[in-house]
């Protein structure tokens, strides 16, 4: 089983490291993959020094989607069979990399997302955000007619169809929620498994608070435009 | 054919049209500008020039859209072109994004394997 951990990193010189470590120590067997996004601070020195691990830097910062279409443009190069993503700032948790790997090796999913809704335990996100992803999450239930708990969760398990999928044509924005309806509407199989997370260490969140509707309001043109599109088809 | 006499608005709209046409040109020789982004506008300079030289056109355009007042007319022609342009230019600016996003991806791969192989071969 040929594993590659997604690590993104986007000005995380305060947690990087220690979510290298973390992640070395859950998933011995996996190949580690740092994708640098354009960090301003002293990240890609820190991860320049690493010899056991694998550095894409990108020249400027692109957003969260152009590392992860990075990483996976890396995976579907090389001979990996899954893929797990994990953010550098340090709020998911490695130790739980395992549980979203399982489903993907019994052949029972071909994307499996950490979910922090199933259990609600650990942090939530904030109230003004947990509406939008409320809202989100409604959405992709009713377009998909399969319940979403946690669509805009980054702690996910990828096989390599899902990958190679992803890989040619890359929802950029909006990554996490266009990534299932790419897949769901591929006839690709999702499945969620509960997973804990961290409120953050260091960084900033992709998305800020005020940013969260307006993001909100963008992902839903792009679903809408899309399903219109499919619908056609 | 000209109802109207020559005025110093009409004169200097036609130096106006004719001076950015000449200004386009000269740029397409120089390979300043790209043909593709040239033709929209070399289209748009035209027509302002036409219609400062039959200033009866804006008349007929209008009475053919139910404008009363002419400039409106002239306002809307215009704002149109205005748009297709902006809209033009969403349009590039989006397939650029693109394409340098997969030139940043491309090179921060390639960079990775090349970094290794010299690692490799010292």
């Amino acid at each position: 089983m040929k594993i590659l951990a997604l690590i993104l990193a986007y000005n995380e010189e305060k947690t990087i490291l220690d979510v290298i470590k973390e992640t070395k120590i859950e998933l011995p067997e996996a190949d580690i993959l740092v994708v640098n996004d354009g960090s301003t601070d002293r990240t890609k020195e820190l991860l320049d020094k690493r010899r056991d691990i694998i550095v894409l830097h990108h020249p400027f910062n692109m957003g969260i989607g152009g590392a992860i279409w990075t990483g996976f443009n890396f995976f579907s190069r090389k001979d990996y069979e899954y893929l797990v993503r994990i953010d550098g700032d340090g709020q998911h948790l490695p130790s739980q990399a395992k549980e979203l790997l399982e489903p993907l090796a019994r052949k029972e999913a071909d994307l499996v997302i950490g979910s922090r809704f199933i259990t609600r335990e650990g942090y939530l996100s904030s109230f003004g955000r947990r509406g939008g992803i409320k809202l989100l999450n409604l959405l992709t239930t009713f377009m998909l007619k399969q319940k979403i708990t946690d669509n805009t969760s980054g702690f996910r398990a990828y096989n390599r169809t899902s990958v190679c999928l992803l890989a040619e044509d890359y929802p950029f924005d909006y990554p996490e929620p266009i990534e299932v309806y790419i897949l769901s509407r591929k006839g690709l199989k999702i499945k969620e498994v509960s997973a804990k997370m961290r409120q953050r260490e260091g960084g900033v969140t992709s998305i800020g608070v005020l940013h969260t509707y307006y993001y909100l309001v963008k992902v839903l043109l792009t679903i809408l435009v899309n399903f219109l599109y499919g619908g056609k088809k | 054919m000209n109802p109207y006499p020559l005025g110093t608005v009409q004169i200097l709209s036609i130096l106006f049209s004719l001076s950015l046409l000449a200004l386009i040109i000269v740029l397409i020789r120089r390979k300043k500008i790209r043909e593709e982004y040239a033709i929209l506008w070399i289209v748009i300079f035209l027509a302002f020039f036409l219609l400062s030289v039959f200033r009866g056109l804006i008349d007929n355009i209008s009475s053919l859209l139910g404008i009363q007042y002419q400039p409106a007319s002239l306002f809307l022609i215009l704002i149109g072109f205005l748009f297709l342009l902006v809209f033009h230019f969403s349009l590039v600016i989006s397939d650029m994004k693109k394409k340098i996003n997969a030139l940043a991806m491309t090179l921060a791969i390639l960079e990775e394997s090349v970094t290794k192989e010299q690692k490799n071969s010292s």
